[in-house]
């Protein structure tokens, strides 16, 4: 296409990597711009000014936020190796996976107390329909990565430090053992080893951040 | 064609009412099937057994949920009078827009409803911030589409209507003509597009059903002490 891709992204944002990797399978050449979301650039504030995070994915000048939407963009844009199915149907479903595994595990980790039990509960039932969706297949789009298998590849590396620093146990390998599986085979793809970032900074930097997000919500009326 | 749709919706679901928006723009044949949501049907629990709302949309059998996956369900499937353009930076701006709609600026307009005192006026200057972005990118255009109805009108429809229920209600202005000139003129233009008009529940309704629940929530507030 001959115009200029840019990643605006962020070590510690799980968001951004899902980027890469499909710019990555995809063989798109694009430009890495890091962001410390602690510390952020004027850049953020320019091309998200709406929401001011990471991924900023920027196209021939124009900036486009949200991961999954980004996702989409991308498979809409580049046409080798499709991330979302053909079937209306089966994108249908991978849409609303993708953004229930989102948004439930994410509370799982956030919440304290009786608040994580609850929220153990929806964040446990994804994982359950991951565990089905996957049974019997290398990958969520089947022999090749898709869709869904972006979106939640952040679980193999990320979960367990989320985990660990949200006192939650989700991914048991005996309770989901082709999920196990099917995390072991994703991490070892190329354009996801390649950018592996290591797990004791991720754990000081979500062991911050969970505080931080804590101590908001504690602040709230 | 021989297709069977129906569509599990309530009567004043704003979520549901996209999906009727849509279906009609697209002159697509479906069936009504009402729930009421204190009494879920067994049919409900099946089909939408994560969420167990509405609106759920049930294609020859094959039932979808979450009204903008199944927004774009409707596009992808149905080709005629497209919600999303063809361009797709286009579709990421119009994604990315009503997502906004639903996680910001949904729940300021709400909160500024449903609260009182220093907590309402904290959500107007919130709701103030969120409406700011949408008066920027209605600028200069009739519908969010351009000039006919397109997937972010359906998503942010509901402000057409509801925000001048909420505004009856609590005696505040959210969407000062003055402030928001781009996006007022969009209310009046979208509650008054046809499909959109005869689509919308009786408004005497809906005023009795939120005071209702103002009313519940300030009683329940005042009578727990925090």
């Amino acid at each position: 296409m001959g115009e200029e891709v840019k990643l605006i992204g962020s070590i510690q944002s799980l968001f951004s990597f899902r980027i890469e990797w499909a710019l990555k399978l995809k063989g798109v050449e694009y430009e890495y711009i890091k962001e410390d979301v602690r510390n952020k650039s004027p850049l953020i504030f320019k091309y998200n000014p709406v929401h001011k995070k990471v991924p900023v994915l920027v196209h021939g000048g124009k900036p486009l936020p949200e991961s999954l939407v980004i996702l989409e963009y991308i498979d809409e844009t580049w046409k080798d190796c499709p991330l979302l199915p053909e079937d209306p149907y089966e994108r249908a479903m991978a849409r609303f996976w993708a953004k229930y595994c989102d948004e439930k595990i994410w509370q799982a980790y956030m919440a304290e107390g009786e608040e994580k039990e609850k929220a153990m509960g929806p964040a446990l039932e994804s994982l359950a329909f991951l565990e089905k969706e996957i049974k019997g297949k290398k990958f969520f789009g089947g022999e090749k990565i898709g869709f869904l298998d972006l979106a939640v590849g952040w679980i193999p590396h990320w979960l367990n430090v989320l985990e660990e620093v949200g006192s939650m146990k989700l991914l048991d390998a005996e309770k989901f053992p082709s999920l196990h599986e099917w995390a072991e085979n994703f991490i070892q793809i190329p354009p996801v080893k390649e950018c592996i970032p290591p797990r004791e900074e991720l754990v000081s930097y979500f062991h911050s951040a969970l505080i931080y997000l804590r101590s908001l919500s504690a602040n709230k009326p | 064609m021989g297709e069977e749709v129906k569509l599990f919706r309530t009567w004043s679901s704003s979520f549901a009412l996209r999906i009727v928006w849509a279906l009609k723009i697209k002159g697509i044949e479906y069936e009504t099937v009402f729930e009421d949501l204190s009494n879920k049907s067994p049919l409900l629990l099946q089909y939408n057994p994560v969420h167990k709302k509405v609106p759920i949309l049930v294609h020859n059998g094959k039932p979808i949920a979450e009204s903008f996956v199944i927004l774009e369900y409707i596009d992808e499937t149905w080709k005629q009078a497209p919600l999303l353009l063809e361009d797709p930076y286009e579709r990421a701006k119009a994604r990315f827009w009503a997502k906004f709609g639903d996680d910001k600026v949904l729940t300021s307009v709400w909160n500024v409803f449903i609260k009182q005192g220093k907590e309402q006026e904290e959500a107007l200057v919130a709701a103030t911030e969120n409406l700011k972005f949408l008066e920027e990118e209605m600028k200069g255009k009739k519908f969010f589409g351009g000039e006919r109805i397109g997937y972010v009108d359906l998503a942010l429809g509901f402000l057409a209507n509801l925000i001048s229920i909420f505004e009856e209600i609590i005696g505040l202005k959210i969407v000062d003509e003055e402030k928001f000139p781009s996006l007022y003129s969009w209310m009046q233009d979208f509650a008054e597009a046809p499909i959109i008009r005869d689509n919308w529940p009786p408004r005497d309704k809906m005023i009795v059903k939120f005071q209702a629940l103002l009313d519940a929530t300030i009683a329940s507030s005042s009578s727990s002490s925090k």
